[in-house]
């Protein structure tokens, strides 16, 4: 059974939501994506506070 | 010379009065009254409560940082508001009674022109019989990661239960501590930097980490809930928390009211009316929040707490209070100004401000007991509701009392909120999100009640490093070092 998988058997609540599988997990983690994610995050929260101000 | 007084030190008070003494400059008098000796940049004090900061990382003291900037700290609790004076003077004041700077249980009244409430929340441990000792402070049963102090305690019991998980099954209970709670944000991130260190202690496996909450979904977080663009997809911040929650094999136990907390065992009451009990060996539970306990009194010094706070003893300020059924709560119900309606020259900001009713789906259980988060008011809405109230003084005081008021609408304003999951340079993990507004204005976004353009949130690596720096960014800014005026609040 595949990492992922195995919390859906643990319960209903568990069963009926979804959850990363390995490569999504993987990406979290990633420097490379991170760092462009870090990058697009800050613009976007850039933008909020602007509005906000 | 006009005299501003300051009624808090946290991010709201400090913010607004270092604009204002910023502004005003030395002509003009800024008084902060705070009974902290020591500033705390709280949204790290969850990493203080695993041990992964010190307490010195997360606070510092005040007074050099008034005194470099110009402003009069005193070191005490505000008691009283006389906005009328008394009998033989028209000048408002309010009692002060010191907790340092060797005045230590000294009363004093210090008369103001313009005056600020920003006293943030008495943390209400007694709300909750056993969350707190009685004398309201924490309980000997639970920890609490809301001040330093009490996180760097948190983290000396969660140590303990680390060792014992080497050799044993051990149970971890967080959330909140009663069916009112709000900062529901602080447990989350509390509950997966625990599972973050349990993992990396390698006792994971012997530990059951359960959380419980008042929210009647995961993911409400005191505001409704959130809708999110993920992946092509509007998705409700339900099943984004929920998602993390199952990754985490962590269970979740919702919409409850704990109501008797005991050693090792809580007692709680669901919203279906149903009761349960819950055992622990290590629990963390928020408590409500309440007013610090303010009084006001007219000119006669007759009691006038009632018309100036609140029943909640947070300050009334320029929001529609008129009771209604959620059907009709409106975004204009929410104050813009945040000036009391009755005396003008008195405002109110952060938590101190009496919100006008929840953001979150009013929910009762069927035995008529309240079970819903209440209104964050944390955070960058804080400061920049700071920062417009000291501007609006300013001009009022510069140009006059009819001077236009300046604007901070929480149904107008968004917040940038970033939730840490783990502590880590490389393996560390946040929830990174933005909301817009912060409340729902279901007459302009209809559907979500929110401008989902401006609304995302994600977990990774990139969310923790943007903690981290705001850690410091904010330390910094507080500190008022160079350019601390560029760094948005």
């Amino acid at each position: 059974m595949r990492e992922e998988e195995i919390n859906f058997a643990k319960s209903d609540s568990f069963n009926l939501t979804m959850i990363p599988g390995a490569f999504a997990r993987k990406l979290r983690t990633c420097i490379i994506w991170q760092f462009i994610r870090f990058v697009v995050i800050n613009i976007k929260m850039l933008v909020v506070v602007s509005k906000s101000h | 010379m006009a005299r501003l007084v300051v009624m808090g030190g946290g991010v709201s008070g400090h913010t607004a009065a270092t604009f204002a003494k910023k502004w005003l400059g030395d002509e003009h008098e800024v008084v902060v009254v705070t009974p902290n000796s020591q500033w705390n940049w709280i949204p790290s004090n969850i990493w203080v409560g695993v041990g992964q900061m010190t307490k010195e990382d997360v606070v510092f003291p005040l007074a050099p940082v008034y005194e470099k900037a110009g402003i009069d700290y005193r070191q005490a609790k505000a008691v009283s508001i006389h906005p009328e004076g008394k009998t033989d003077s028209d000048t408002p004041y309010i009692t002060i009674e010191y907790t340092g700077q060797g005045k230590e249980g000294q009363t004093e009244e210090i008369t103001y022109d313009y005056l600020i409430n920003a006293t943030g929340p008495k943390l209400n441990f007694d709300a909750t019989p056993g969350l707190g000792d009685g004398k309201g402070q924490l309980g000997e049963h639970t920890v609490s990661v809301c001040t330093a102090d009490h996180a760097m305690h948190a983290n000396l019991e969660l140590q303990k239960i680390f060792e014992k998980a080497k050799t044993q099954k051990q149970k971890i209970l967080v959330g909140t501590g009663h069916g009112m709670c709000t900062c529901q944000g602080a447990a989350f991130e509390y509950i997966f930097n625990i599972e973050h260190e349990a993992k990396k202690a390698g006792v994971r496996d012997n530990l059951e980490i359960k959380w419980i909450s008042n929210e009647s979904f995961l993911g409400d977080f005191g505001m409704g809930g959130l809708h999110m663009k993920v992946g092509g997809y509007v998705v409700s911040s339900k099943l984004f928390a929920e998602s993390l929650f199952a990754e985490r094999d962590v269970p979740w136990l919702i919409g409850a009211h704990v109501t008797k907390v005991e050693a090792g065992k809580i007692e709680y009451e669901l919203l279906d009316g149903s009761t349960g009990e819950e055992e622990f060996d290590f629990a963390m539970l928020i408590p409500p929040f309440a007013g610090v306990g303010l009084k006001a009194y007219d000119k006669n010094g007759e009691d006038m707490t009632d018309k100036i706070f609140a029943p909640n003893g947070f300050m009334k300020v320029d929001a529609d209070y008129t009771a209604k059924p959620y059907e009709e709560w409106k975004a204009s119900d929410w104050p813009r100004t945040y000036q009391n309606p009755d005396y003008k020259n008195m405002f109110a900001c952060g938590i101190a401000f009496a919100p006008p009713h929840l953001i979150s789906k009013p929910m009762k259980s069927p035995n008529g007991t309240p079970i819903n988060p209440t209104p964050p008011r944390t955070g960058m809405p804080a400061g920049i509701i700071g920062k417009a109230v000291a501007h609006s003084i300013c001009d009022m005081i510069k140009e006059g009392e009819n001077a236009h008021l300046h604007e901070a609408s929480m149904a107008e304003m968004g917040a940038a909120c970033v939730a840490s999951a783990g502590k880590g340079a490389f393996d560390g993990t946040a929830a990174a999100m933005t909301v817009y507004p912060v409340v729902p204005d279901f007459e302009k976004y209809p559907g979500t009640g929110r401008d989902t353009d401006y609304t995302f949130g994600e977990i990774g690596l990139a969310g923790h490093w943007i903690k981290h720096i705001l850690h410091h960014m904010f330390i910094y800014k507080a500190k008022l070092k160079p350019g601390w005026t560029l760094i948005p609040e």
